[in-house]
């Protein structure tokens, strides 16, 4: 038997008690006879402690893997157990949490993937304001602030969309004040900017996803807006 | 005593506040148990099928306050097929046909439809408390009901709840003349919100302790409901997004500066995380603190945060903290009660988030800890032995390693010393949830040293019926056992009948119990009832050989329940 400082740790010796891990050297089965399912009170057990030291790891190391293949043999979906792929109700994480989480890793991870290079598709959420839902476009998919304006048009045919004239600073204030749609987006940081100030790669790779707003919100966002449209055209 | 009169009695009654104390008082002598029964006004049942509606109005005619659970614990993790049970309907349409006065109702694991909300709402004309944890079957619509016809309502609390959101339209159906808000928590709706009308309603709710917002209230909103509501002792954020250079941000942090109620923080569903040096202020007073559903706080961002937070209690995070972010919390939290450290990915494919060596950290900085839930890539014998010896006063411990069978990675090990050191150590420990390469040594050491332990999850762990067996006989205080994917069979469960009766429930899913097993054990036992959960039609020939795919037995005072659907037998 070996004592190692870890019973001390234990605490066991006062119970007298010996703690065998199973199965070293077929003393499992004498053990298993000599145990009684009543017999839990510490007195009348009869177990040798047999503390896992490194020495022994090796027998321990073999056994750990048959106990493994002991509970493939067991049940018939013990192959769950051992696969990387999901079990049911595992790891024992609430629907609710892990729904949760599943929508703020969406939208994280579309930055993630916005952020790496080039080809990988860069799907950002798009919502308009007064829309029943949300959809995806993939911005990769564009080349133009003119093309994506065109297919976001298409995709919430219903309402205008001022777009088209984003781009003329004269026409600008007049859309801002109209009740047309003005699209916005938000970039990496979180801050809310007026879609079209930035080239348009740039703003593909900025952009975490779009937000339709109607024109008299957008308002907020146009003179900061405006003010760098005249700084970059000086 | 039993000279005194029944007031007197009565009164010294009073002082015995808790459930099982008053259980207990019950239990003495019929005078007793008749003045008990007549002045209780708050009962918890354990099990809603535990016993009627008819029942408890019969025992108890001056209830006020009713704590009901209904699906097992395990329905939480997807393993209870949706239409199994737990509807609330049959207690309130009997409450409300009878001269209760109802005034608060609790509900967890229940199912709840518009129906029963709007029911409640009209029948008891002094309602003033609704706490739903982890409900469904119910809509806004049925909060609309809540809200426009409880005129004194004081609690509305919703905990991680499926709620259908159809609009945004119920907070507005507070009626002007609601001021007696107390609490309010809709942190766990999708849709949007009137936030005129919330606005409205927080100016009007002079005594509005709690306040927690979902991920539709803007930052904008918060500004100026923190303006009307300096007194909130508890604040979750809803949306925590905003330009930090902006006029309103700055507002934010001035307002903030006069909150020096605010005691429990939670929320962060959406998070800038340059916007946070606006909470540190309020941080230094924080007792609790939920960041576990504040996945836009980052490694760094998160350690600053707590950084300020020195007399927090209650601490909830994700495991993006990492180890050495725990390793600050322990040298920062030193009145660390509460831990829990939640999986940001749970399918993930081990990015190492918190390890044995983060636990161990915390358990040498915060001795006071007593409630531990802990989502982790691996676990040591060594450190749980550890864990043991500074922690003795763990009254909840509850370890889940993603790799359900993983051994201690050092030693190729089974865990069951370290989960031995842990039940020998702490002596007060009444709930326990175990993971890891486990053998059945593990359970030979919590029946023998477990003494007070009352609920235990196992899963995926044990080699024989003789761990189960000696958990059975070892635990006299169990009263929760759950069970997945462990090779207990029917001599397990069979030795003992008579230990279900003094249980709540047990459950066993994915074990080595046959139908004949299950059927034995009804028969000898009446007052259990053992359901079995049947999606498959495999037991349709009735084999008794066969093994049973999922069993859940409970004791009751009523029998079979009559709602079971199709696919639930009790047998």
């Amino acid at each position: 038997m070996e004592i190692g400082s870890e019973k001390e740790k234990m605490g066991f010796e006062e119970t007298e008690l010996r703690l065998g891990l199973p199965g070293n050297g077929g003393s499992e089965g004498e053990v298993a006879r000599k145990r009684g399912f009543s017999e839990t009170k510490a007195t009348t057990m009869d177990l040798k402690l047999k503390l896992s030291s490194k020495d022994a790891g090796m027998d321990l190391n073999e056994k750990a893997k048959t106990l493994k293949k002991e509970k493939n043999l067991l049940t018939a979906d013990t192959a769950k157990h051992h696969a990387k792929a999901q079990v049911v109700g595992w790891p024992p994480v609430r629907s609710f949490r892990k729904n949760m989480l599943a929508v703020q890793k969406g939208s994280s991870e579309e930055s993630d993937m916005n952020k790496a290079s080039g080809n990988i598709a860069a799907f950002v959420k798009v919502s308009m304001d007064g829309a029943p839902y949300l959809r995806k476009v993939d911005l990769k998919t564009y080349q133009s602030y003119k093309e994506l304006s065109v297919a976001l048009g298409k995709m919430f045919s219903s309402f205008t969309i001022g777009m088209k004239d984003f781009m003329n600073e004269s026409k600008l204030m007049d859309v801002l004040n109209s009740s047309d749609y003005v699209p916005t987006y938000e970039d990496k940081v979180g801050d809310w900017m007026l879609v079209g100030d930035v080239p348009w790669e740039m703003f593909v790779d900025s952009c975490n996803r779009l937000r339709i707003m109607k024109g008299k919100e957008a308002i907020g966002l146009a003179p900061r807006a405006m003010g760098k449209c005249m700084r970059n055209r000086s | 005593m039993n000279y005194f009169p029944d007031e007197v009695l009565e009164h010294v009654f009073d002082f015995v506040a808790s459930h099982r104390d008053r259980n207990a008082v019950s239990l003495v002598c019929r005078l007793w148990h008749r003045v008990e029964r007549l002045s209780r006004q708050r009962v918890f049942v354990g099990n809603c099928y535990a016993l009627s509606p008819q029942i408890l109005i019969a025992r108890f005619p001056g209830l006020k306050s009713l704590t009901l659970k209904g699906k097992p614990h395990f329905a939480d993790f997807n393993l209870v097929p949706h239409d199994w049970g737990g509807y609330v309907q049959p207690w309130i349409e009997a409450l409300s046909n009878s001269r209760i006065g109802l005034e608060e109702l609790r509900l967890k694991r229940m199912v709840v439809s518009d129906e029963s909300l709007e029911l409640l709402s009209r029948s008891f004309a002094n309602f003033k408390s609704l706490v739903l944890v982890s409900c469904e079957g119910f809509t806004t619509v049925g909060l609309a009901a809540i809200a426009a016809n409880c005129r004194f309502l004081r609690e509305l609390d919703l905990q991680e709840n499926e709620i259908d959101d159809h609009s945004g339209h119920w907070l507005s159906c507070f009626p002007d003349s609601c001021t007696s808000l107390i609490s309010l928590n809709f942190a766990c709706l999708k849709g949007e919100i009137n936030l005129a009308a919330l606005e409205r309603l927080v100016a009007r709710s002079p005594n509005l302790r709690s306040l927690r917002l979902n991920r539709a209230v803007p930052l904008e909103t918060l500004q100026n409901i923190l303006m009307r509501a300096p007194q909130l002792v508890d604040l979750g954020t809803g949306s925590y997004v905003h330009d930090p250079d902006s006029e309103t941000y700055n507002k934010l942090k001035h307002t903030i500066l006069k909150c020096k109620s605010i005691r429990n923080l939670s929320g962060f569903l959406e998070v800038a995380p340059r916007c946070l040096p606006a909470i540190y202020p309020i941080c230094l007073n924080l007792t609790s603190l939920n960041l576990s559903y504040a996945a836009g706080i980052h490694g760094s961002e998160l350690v600053k945060l707590i950084r300020h937070c020195a007399k927090l209690q209650r601490l909830w995070i994700l495991d993006c903290i990492g180890d050495k972010g725990l390793e600050v919390v322990a040298s920062t939290c030193k009145e660390l009660q509460e831990l829990r450290v939640f999986p940001s990915d749970p399918f993930g494919v081990g990015h190492a988030a918190v390890t044995e060596n983060g636990l161990v950290a915390i358990s040498v900085g915060c001795p006071k800890l007593h409630s531990l839930l802990y989502f982790c890539q691996q676990m040591t014998n060594a450190a749980l032995i550890a864990v043991a010896k500074n922690c003795p006063n763990f009254i909840r411990f509850r370890l889940c390693i993603l790799d359900p069978t993983k051994p201690d990675p050092v030693t190729m090990q089974p865990l069951d010393n370290g989960f031995g050191a842990i039940v020998q150590s702490c002596k007060r420990l009444r709930r326990l949830s175990l993971s890891g390469l486990l053998t059945d040594w593990v359970f030979l050491y919590i029946g023998m040293y477990a003494e007070q332990l009352e609920m235990l999850s196992v899963a995926f762990a044990g080699d024989s019926d003789k761990g189960m067996l000696y958990v059975l006989n070892g635990c006299k205080k169990l009263r929760k056992l759950e069970i997945r994917d462990s090779p207990f069979g029917n001599k397990a469960l069979l030795t003992d009948v008579g230990k279900y009766e003094t249980m709540r429930s047990l459950w066993m899913s994915s074990c080595e119990v046959t139908l004949g097993g299950c059927k034995t054990l009804a028969k000898e036992m009446p007052r259990l009832n053992v359901e079995i959960i049947n999606e498959h039609d495999q037991m349709e020939i009735g084999s008794d050989e066969q093994r049973v795919e999922k069993m859940y037995l409970y004791r009751t005072l009523v029998g079979p329940r009559k709602d079971a659907p199709e696919f639930v037998w009790t047998l």
